[in-house]
């Protein structure tokens, strides 16, 4: 059997993670080809109907990424992402999604070389606790 | 000067007494109609109405064990332009609570509503109300509140309260202007009124009622039933997350949902004019649905229904004031009710939240603060 490779759908925010994101290619930076970018103009639209979504059609996890603190392009719209994430962690492991599923994190835009970093080990981390259980389910 | 004031029950019973006190409301220059249940001509239903006509007030059935839709939503589309004068509302508790989230939602104003509650006796579902209906011989309403002040709730043919209700711990009127109090009173001559707010003071003194004193049994009988309440919820809450910890779980606790979306339509708090699931968001095209049939070899449609159900908690959870209008309104009989109240209960504890509370807290999802939840942020130490 082949080993389990994780689908991990991130969706970054415009100015900061997505920047980063560019900055770690240009920089010649390798990273997992697991992650799945979705860019947004910012991580306050990211509505929790786009996590659910996403894990519902099978990715092993969600990963919401933005601007550090005071950094938000739109001034604010990372706090609000915050409190969503924040919602989101009281319901999805209420049925069985387990926590390190869905993560946040700040990725500045000139940090690069942080943004491999991360992606490598929330693979790793994602890989280690295995398939999520949408893959062994039928989905109504 | 005190707040308490005598609802003086006459001979005729605890209808006519609150009739009358409806009518007083009423003829008063400064209220220019009530909203409050009423029993329809035309069959045994009872819907809310506006009456404006104090010779109408004799339609008025406060006491009926209906609760065909959560009237938040009426004194939100009452409330929402400038009515052009103050009407009183007759609502229970839960109505109260949804209400009082919508005004924060921006759908209403408190500014022309005089709201009036009374400590509530519960009610049945739709079906179970029919049912009552055709077992009672006298007035349906008299009678099930007559059984109700005596703690009694052995109803004929196995006819139960709704399960929303069981669950309720929220059935004094907090959020009323007026409050009317039975619980706990020992004289059975009148109720007790209570002014909650200057709005609700001000319309007790213009009716000239005679004071009442501060009834001794009427903490401790609110306690009891609160104790009753809250254990049976947390049983309810327990069951139901046992029911639904896993994604297999879930599916199956909502295998019957055939996407009516009655729950959201009733659900007083749902107040998208235009709900994301009715809109081309996804509305998907039917190669799209092939290929997840494709991917997995067979796709249930139509589709998207558990994703339908998390998303409307994840929208609506931190407003439910628990009233269970969506268990009512569910043709394959979900538990949809139980299912929200027990994630609501986790939602709203997280941001510190209590649904229906007070108009100054701000709804969770509308306000942040820089520093807060640092614990969901970062990829280490989950």
């Amino acid at each position: 059997m082949e080993p389990f490779e994780p689908t991990i759908v991130a969706f970054v925010c415009n100015w900061c993670t997505y920047t980063a994101a560019d900055l770690a290619g240009t920089s010649r930076l390798s990273y997992p080809k697991n992650i799945r970018l979705i860019r947004v103009m910012c991580t306050g639209m990211v509505d929790p109907q786009y996590v659910i979504k996403a894990l519902l059609e099978g990715a092993d996890a969600v990963l919401v990424s933005g601007c550090h603190p005071g950094d938000c392009h739109y001034i604010n719209g990372n706090y609000k992402a915050r409190r969503r994430i924040r919602l989101l962690k009281e319901i999805l492991p209420r049925f069985g999604f387990e926590p390190e599923r869905l993560r946040l994190t700040w990725i500045g835009a000139s940090d690069g070389i942080q943004f491999a970093e991360i992606m490598r080990d929330l693979t790793s981390q994602i890989r280690a606790i295995g398939p999520s259980q949408t893959r062994q389910t039928m989905i109504i | 000067m005190s707040d308490l004031y005598k609802l003086v029950i006459p001979d005729e019973g605890v209808l006519a007494g609150l009739r009358r006190f409806f009518r007083s409301i009423l003829e008063l220059e400064s209220i220019q109609a009530i909203l409050a249940p009423v029993q329809l001509p035309m069959k045994p239903s009872v819907m809310p109405a506006l009456i404006s006509d104090p010779d109408q007030i004799d339609h008025c059935d406060p006491l009926a064990p209906s609760f065909p839709l959560n009237a938040a939503k009426v004194v939100s589309q009452l409330t929402r332009n400038p009515i052009g004068g103050t009407v009183a509302v007759f609502l229970r508790s839960c109505e109260i609570r949804a209400f009082i989230e919508l005004v924060k939602l921006k759908q209403g104003t408190l500014d022309e509503v005089v709201i009036i509650g009374m400590d509530c006796p519960g009610a049945f579902q739709n079906a179970s109300y029919r049912r009552f209906v055709q077992s009672c011989t006298e007035d349906p309403g008299a009678t099930f509140f007559n059984q109700i002040q005596k703690k009694d709730t052995a109803f004929p043919g196995n006819i139960d309260l709704a399960e929303a209700c069981k669950a309720c711990e929220h059935f004094t009127p907090d959020g009323a202007d007026i409050a009317i109090g039975w619980l706990g009173m020992a004289s059975e001559d009148h109720f007790l009124l209570k002014g909650q707010t200057d709005r609700g003071l001000d319309v007790l003194k213009q009716l000239k009622l005679p004071e009442a004193a501060a009834p001794l049994m009427r903490h401790g009988a609110i306690a009891d039933m609160l104790a009753k309440r809250l254990a049976y919820r947390d049983d309810m809450f327990a069951t139901t997350h046992a029911a639904t910890s896993n994604l297999k779980k879930l599916t199956a606790y909502l295998a019957d949902c055939v996407n009516c979306y009655n729950c959201r339509v009733v659900c007083p708090v749902c107040y998208c004019r235009e709900c994301v699931f009715v809109t081309d968001v996804f509305d998907h095209d039917a190669s799209q649905v092939l290929k997840w049939s494709q991917r997995r070899g067979l796709v249930k449609l139509p589709a998207d229904t558990v994703f339908y159900h998390l998303t409307r908690l994840a929208h609506m959870s931190t407003a439910c004031v628990g009233c269970g209008q969506c268990s009512n309104a569910c043709p394959n009989d979900i538990p949809v009710m139980e299912l929200f109240r027990s994630v609501a209960e986790k939602t709203q504890n997280a941001f510190g939240y209590e649904a229906g509370r007070s108009v100054d807290d701000a709804p969770p999802l509308s306000v942040f603060r820089e520093n807060e939840f640092e614990d969901v942020v970062g990829i280490k130490g989950e």
